[in-house]
Parts: C-alpha cells; sequence; structure tokens
C-alpha cells in the first residue's frame, strides 16, 4: 500500500540563524529512513507523467520504487543511466516547475519529493562507492568539448559511454563551469561536484583546464589540426549585464558573476588564508530576482554583512528564482525590497559607493516576456545607504568563440543558433548547447541539450 | 603545471621568467597577456606577455614583486611549476599601418612597452622610444630597446642616468622640435600614461594606452577590469587591453586600481610569515 500522506516529507535543514553565518551547505537531505518513507508516497503510475517532465528523462518511477524496496545503488543506476549528475540535479534543478509539477499526487496534495530522493540516492551511492560505469569499447572518433559546465559534462559522458574519446577544454582552473564558480557551497558542495566530475573522468573523459578556445586554440584548429572529428559548445552565459545606469564602475559594485566567482571558485570567504579578497560592507544591495541574486544575497549575508536587501523592479510573483530559494533566503534575514528600481549609484570622495537611489514602481501592462512591465511611480524617489552593490540582472553568451569561428551563426543577442531537435550549428560537425544557445536558464536544461548533441554527434559520426 | 625554465632577476624588485606554455607561445602577438595563479590558495592576476620564444614552447614573463601573489612567485626557482598560466588573452596591439611612432614607457611599463617597439620596428615603422624611470638602478632592457629603436630617450626622476625628468619632458621636447609621430603608444602607471595623454591631445596625436586593470577571469565572465572609454564601459581583458587613451576615464580608472589596497596590506601582514618560511626554504635550497 502506498503511503497517503498528502504532504512531502520536509529535508533536514540548518537552522536559518545558525546557516546564515556559515557556508556549509542548508539543506541535509533524507536519511535512509525519510527516503523510504517519502518513496513509498509514489503511485508508480502507468503513463509516468513525471519522466516527461524531465529533461534528461530519469526514469522516475523505477528508481523510487528500488527505493522504497532499499535498493538504492540500483536506484542509482537507474539514474545514472540518463542523468550524468544526478547528485547536482537532486540539489539543484526546478522540480516544481518539472518532474514534480507533473506529479499525480500533487493533484491534492504536495507531489512526491522527487528532488530529495534522487539526492538521496546519488550521496547514497557516492558513499558507499557505487562501481564505475562501463563504457562501450573505443571507436576511434574523438569529440571535442567546449567548456566543462552542466552541457559539457553531460554530452561528454553521454558519448564517453558510447565509446568516443572525449576531451573537455575547461578555460579556468577548475572544471565544473557554473556549478563550481557561480552555485554557492551551501547550495552545492563543490566536494560533490568534484566527485561527480571525478566519476566522468574515471570513465576516461579527459579534461584540460586553462584553455580558452578562441584564444589559446580556435575551433577550427580542434577540427583541422587537432584532429577531432566533432566540436560541442557548451561554454555557457558568462558575460555579465549591468543597468547602464550612472555610477555603477564606483568601487565596492560587483557584477554577481564577480561577487560569486570571488566567494565559490576563488574561495574569498577564508581570505586572507587563500588570497583572493571580496569586499561585503555593513549593507549589501542585490539588484535582481533571480536564482543568481538569491545566490548572491545570502553569501553577503554569510560574509557578515549586517543588512541585506534584494533590488527588485517587480513583484515577488514575477520573481524569476525558485520559491525555495525565495523562501531560505528570507528566513536568513535577507530583505525584500519589491516594486523597487535603483536608478543611480552614489559614490565617497574615494570613489566607494555609498548609497542608490531608487524609485518605487507600479505593474503596468504584460511585456513581451508576459510578466507586467514595471513603471515608475512619480515622486517615489528615495536613497538607500548601502556601501556593497551587487548586479545580478543576468548575463549575455560570452562572444569569445563566435567572435573567432568564421561561419557560425548567432542570434543579435549572441546565442548561437543550433537545431532544437538536434544541437547543429550553422557549421558541419560543430554542435551547441546550453546556456550559450539559449541565454541564461538552468543546469538541467543544459544538461538535456547536452544529451540531444550528443545523441546527435553519434548519429553522425557512427553514419547512423 | 607550467614550468619555469629560467629565471633572472632584471633588478631588485623586478625578475624574468621563461614559463614552458607552448599553446600560449605559439599564439600570443604584442598586446596579449596571461593570468597565472601561482599554487592552490592563490588568487589570479594578469601579466603581459614579454615575449615568447615558439621554438622552445616558453613565454617570458616580467614582474615587479609589489604585492603577495608577485612574492610569492618570485618565490618559485627555475625548474618549479606555476600551477596555472592561461593565454594568450585580449586582443592583440594593432600595430599595422604605423609608420612614425613614439613608443613610451615607465617603470615595469617598459617590459609591456618593448614587445610593441619590437613588433612595430620588424614592421618596418619608425621607433623612437621614451623610457622612464625612477634611477639608474631601476632600468630594464635597455640593450633590447635600443636594437628595435631609431632613438632611445632615457629620463630618470632623479637624473642619475639619460635626462632628468618625466617622460612627457622627453616627448614634449621631440613634439616642440616638430618630430612628427603619426601614433604614440604609452604603457605605465596610470598616471603616466594620463600625462602623456593629456599632452598628445594637444598635438592631436592618436594615443593608444595598455590597461592592466584587476582581474579574475580574463575570459569577459567578471567584469572587474571595467573602464570607461569614451563614456561606454567596456571590459579591458576582451574588449582591450589597448584602447584610445583619448577617451579613458583616468579618475575613475585610477580610484578602481586602488580598490584592494587594504585587503593587500592585510595579505602581506598576514602572510608575511609563509614569503619568509619559503624565502628560507629557497636559500637552503641553494638557488
Amino acid at each position: 500500500m502506498p503511503n497517503m500522506r498528502m504532504t512531502k516529507l520536509p529535508a533536514r535543514e540548518q537552522d536559518p540563524e545558525v546557516r546564515n553565518k556559515n557556508f556549509f551547505e542548508v539543506s541535509q537531505g533524507y536519511d535512509e529512513e525519510m527516503a523510504v518513507d517519502e518513496a513509498k508516497r509514489c503511485l508508480n503510475c502507468k503513463h509516468k507523467p513525471c519522466v516527461s517532465g524531465c529533461p534528461v528523462n530519469v526514469r522516475i518511477p523505477e528508481f523510487i520504487q528500488l527505493v522504497a524496496e532499499r535498493k538504492f545503488l540500483e536506484a542509482y543506476e537507474v539514474i545514472r543511466s540518463t542523468n550524468a549528475l544526478p547528485a547536482v540535479c537532486g540539489r539543484v534543478c526546478p522540480q516544481e516547475t518539472q518532474c514534480e509539477e507533473k506529479c499525480v499526487r500533487g493533484i491534492k496534495g504536495e507531489p512526491v519529493g522527487i528532488g530529495r530522493l534522487e539526492r538521496f540516492v546519488a550521496d547514497y551511492a557516492m558513499a558507499h562507492g557505487a562501481a564505475p560505469a562501463k563504457p562501450l569499447p573505443d571507436n576511434g572518433k574523438r569529440v571535442a568539448i567546449v567548456g566543462s559546465g552542466p552541457a559539457g559534462l553531460t554530452c561528454a559522458g553521454d558519448l564517453r559511454k558510447l565509446g568516443y574519446e572525449v576531451t573537455i577544454f575547461e578555460a579556468l582552473h577548475t572544471p565544473g563551469g557554473v556549478l563550481v564558480y557561480g552555485i554557492p557551497e551551501f547550495r552545492l558542495p563543490k566536494q560533490l561536484v568534484r566527485d561527480e566530475i571525478k566519476t566522468l573522468q574515471d570513465i576516461g573523459v579527459k579534461i584540460e583546464t586553462n584553455m580558452v578556445i578562441g584564444r589559446t586554440i580556435t575551433l577550427d584548429e580542434l577540427l583541422e589540426e587537432e584532429g577531432y572529428d566533432a566540436v560541442f559548445i557548451g561554454s555557457g552565459a558568462g558575460l555579465p549585464r549591468f543597468q547602464k545606469i550612472p555610477g555603477e564602475n564606483l568601487n565596492g559594485v560587483y557584477s554577481a558573476n564577480e561577487f560569486l566567482t570571488r566567494i565559490n571558485l576563488m574561495k574569498a570567504y577564508t581570505f586572507p588564508e587563500t588570497d583572493t579578497p571580496v569586499q561585503v560592507g555593513k549593507n549589501v544591495a542585490v539588484i535582481g530576482g533571480g536564482n543568481v541574486a538569491m545566490d548572491a544575497a545570502r553569501s553577503a549575508k554569510r560574509l557578515g554583512a549586517e543588512n541585506v536587501y534584494i533590488v527588485y523592479r517587480r513583484s515577488e510573483k514575477e520573481m524569476p528564482a525558485r520559491v525555495e530559494e525565495v523562501h531560505h533566503a528570507k528566513e536568513e534575514g535577507i530583505v525584500f525590497k519589491l516594486l523597487t528600481n535603483p536608478t543611480e549609484i552614489i559614490g565617497d570622495e574615494n570613489g566607494h559607493v555609498c548609497g542608490m537611489t531608487c524609485v518605487e514602481m507600479e505593474l503596468g501592462e504584460p511585456d513581451a516576456s508576459g510578466r507586467c512591465r514595471p513603471v515608475p511611480k512619480a515622486g517615489s524617489e528615495h536613497r538607500l545607504d548601502v556601501n556593497t552593490v551587487v548586479v545580478a540582472i543576468g548575463n549575455s553568451p560570452n562572444p569569445l568563440i563566435k567572435n573567432t569561428t568564421p561561419g557560425l551563426e548567432t542570434q543579435k543577442w549572441g546565442g548561437i543558433i543550433v537545431d532544437e531537435e538536434t544541437g547543429k550549428t550553422s557549421r558541419p560537425h560543430v554542435y551547441a548547447g546550453g546556456d550559450t544557445v539559449t541565454g541564461a536558464a538552468t543546469v538541467i536544461l543544459a544538461m538535456g541539450a547536452g544529451k540531444t548533441a550528443a545523441k546527435s554527434i553519434h548519429e553522425e559520426l557512427s553514419g547512423k | 603545471m607550467y614550468r619555469i625554465v629560467k629565471k633572472r632577476a632584471l633588478h631588485e624588485t623586478v625578475t624574468l621568467m621563461e614559463v614552458d606554455a607552448p599553446y600560449i607561445a605559439r599564439k600570443a602577438k604584442a598586446g596579449q597577456f596571461i593570468i597565472l595563479r601561482v599554487d592552490e590558495n592563490g588568487e589570479r592576476i594578469p601579466l603581459t606577455v614579454a615575449g615568447t620564444d615558439k621554438e622552445r614552447g616558453t613565454v617570458t614573463i616580467i614582474f615587479q614583486k609589489v604585492g603577495y601573489t608577485t612574492k610569492r612567485l618570485d618565490c618559485l626557482k627555475e625548474g618549479d611549476s606555476i600551477l596555472d598560466f592561461v593565454g594568450p588573452l585580449g586582443k592583440a596591439s594593432e600595430l599595422e599601418g604605423m609608420k612614425k611612432v613614439a613608443v613610451i614607457g615607465g617603470g615595469l611599463g617598459v617590459a609591456i612597452a618593448y614587445p610593441q617597439a619590437k613588433a612595430l620596428h620588424e614592421l618596418g615603422a619608425d621607433v623612437d622610444t621614451i623610457v622612464g624611470f625612477r634611477n639608474t638602478d631601476l632600468m630594464i632592457l635597455i640593450d633590447e630597446l635600443q636594437a628595435a629603436s631609431k632613438n632611445l630617450y632615457i629620463m630618470t626622476d632623479d637624473g642619475s642616468n639619460g635626462h632628468k625628468g618625466f617622460v612627457t619632458t622627453a616627448l614634449e621636447e621631440q613634439l616642440k622640435a616638430g618630430v612628427k609621430y603619426d601614433h604614440v603608444i604609452a604603457i605605465g602607471p596610470l598616471v603616466m600614461m594620463r600625462a602623456v595623454c593629456n599632452l598628445t591631445k594637444q598635438y592631436g596625436i592618436p594615443t593608444v594606452i595598455s590597461m592592466n586593470p584587476i582581474m579574475v577571469d580574463g575570459t569577459g565572465m567578471c567584469g572587474s577590469c571595467r573602464v570607461t572609454v569614451g563614456g561606454e564601459t567596456k571590459f579591458a581583458c576582451v574588449d582591450g587591453p589597448d584602447f584610445d587613451g583619448h577617451e579613458v576615464d583616468w579618475d575613475e580608472a585610477i580610484a578602481r586600481s586602488r580598490m584592494y589596497r587594504k585587503e593587500e596590506a592585510t595579505s602581506m601582514e598576514r602572510k608575511a610569515c609563509n614569503l619568509m618560511d619559503v624565502d628560507l626554504q629557497t636559500k637552503r635550497g641553494g638557488n
């Protein structure tokens, strides 16, 4: 008999007032008993609506049944057969708009905690030493992957399992892309990212760090001189946007990319033990309402800021951040200044931020994105006293590869143009996927795109 | 890991290293830079490529021991390795078409001005080089510059070598004497580049400067290296490092270069012992 409890079993969490002072993981996940209990809520529906909500089609009911039977390592094998990074997805996927949104249990109550179960299984398997996947015998074909973020890692893993020789080229000194420079330790521990990447290296995926494609070596050279049969571009959306308001170049103003990279990749939270500093003032404003803005705000709080404000020009309903992230941020004491838009950042005599002028907004007619367009309220100008400003209003694709690869067609805003079904670009043997195609989106969509491209590359190179 | 194949002290505070990095050596052009990280806890710092040897696959860097990271780098010996070394980053200098050029270098900037003078010389341009140092003990690359220049003018703050005065003194002398430069290239401390630009603006001579701001990734991802040029924000790492000097917002650039002064002092203070430890090991190791 299934467990007919209407609610999802909550995961264990660090207390908000404790965790907002440390970088340890917020969620402590399920233990075995909790996982089995939650797994029993799954009805094992024949038509599996949840699977269709998953960009990488994890066979969800199948793995959950195995959890209910305490066959955790077998459950892991089911997940891993379609998902290269289960421990990551279990933590950062927006399940509420994907698999869990389609869950039948969600109609009358809360859906099954699919994400939490995936995380439990992945963590269990890593702790209990699951055997590495077995790739097919080498087929003699070589594929180069540009970028070691979620898209690149997924594409690499899938192709390696099919017997391809796969090399990932990463511009930074550490592989993982946004998983290491963007998402903070307290949401996604870096040791876990390293472990997931190691499972790929264990099956023979090669990773070359410090290789900037377009600079150190061009895409054409990979194909023509280095002898790769195909290239997948998963270089992400790494170019930060600014609002173009006065004062954005004052000291103390960061792009979210820089702020988070200093903290996550460069470990500025242990400065001066580590060498890279980051400045966090007493009062911090984070501009934007997405997951990245939440990450920046929660990081600033952990680094000792007394008052951290999320400054967002629409209302909470329009916020692109996951509900869970907004909830966690509020619990940790982040103050939300909604329907507020900065118009100028003010500096002191040393060129350092000391305040920000804002106007209140009200919502007008829906715009192209379907969200209500915010318009300024007359006479609502006011000043917010802040010493640090983090701009988290989005990223554009990095133009480096576009600018150094003749014939690679891109959108006006910089995204690489691909055939959605296959990931094929305008250049033969060149595929792309993830944020470099879509603009900033989610880890799992990038993984889905990496998977699609791997399939097409396999079809092309195996002559199918 | 990137092996240091050669290390040479140019003087007490400036060191030259040749680093084994064949991919970068094959590609790097004048004006481009690399980013390095000395060790696992290290920060990423940009350094301009001072030269390459394509056959040996080495890249030359020249750095001044000003902060914790450069001092830490200087603790490494020949045969040791730098953990990370990535490049070539930034756009190469656009030197084609320049005919009569004044290349101006100040202090460590001379190390960056040299590859430009050399490249121009090889392109057949007429190169006058003006270099400025605080005193004669701090001079670097004089023989190399001599070989790449039609005229070399040396200026020192205290008059201990060449003429006493600043690089602008020498440049103004030439301009007043009627020498017609079609371009000026100025590389050095921000205040020096600003002074050169103020002067060349009066004479209407296009002037290219090279920015060396604080960076993290060096590929356009972080925006730490923002510089306002002609009223627009540019990223020095991907849009530069060369810019039209007459359009640069120098006050902003100078303020930004000072952003982490306090943290730099903390680093030096808290970790001076690390440097001393390494120093002692180095001495015991007998290099």
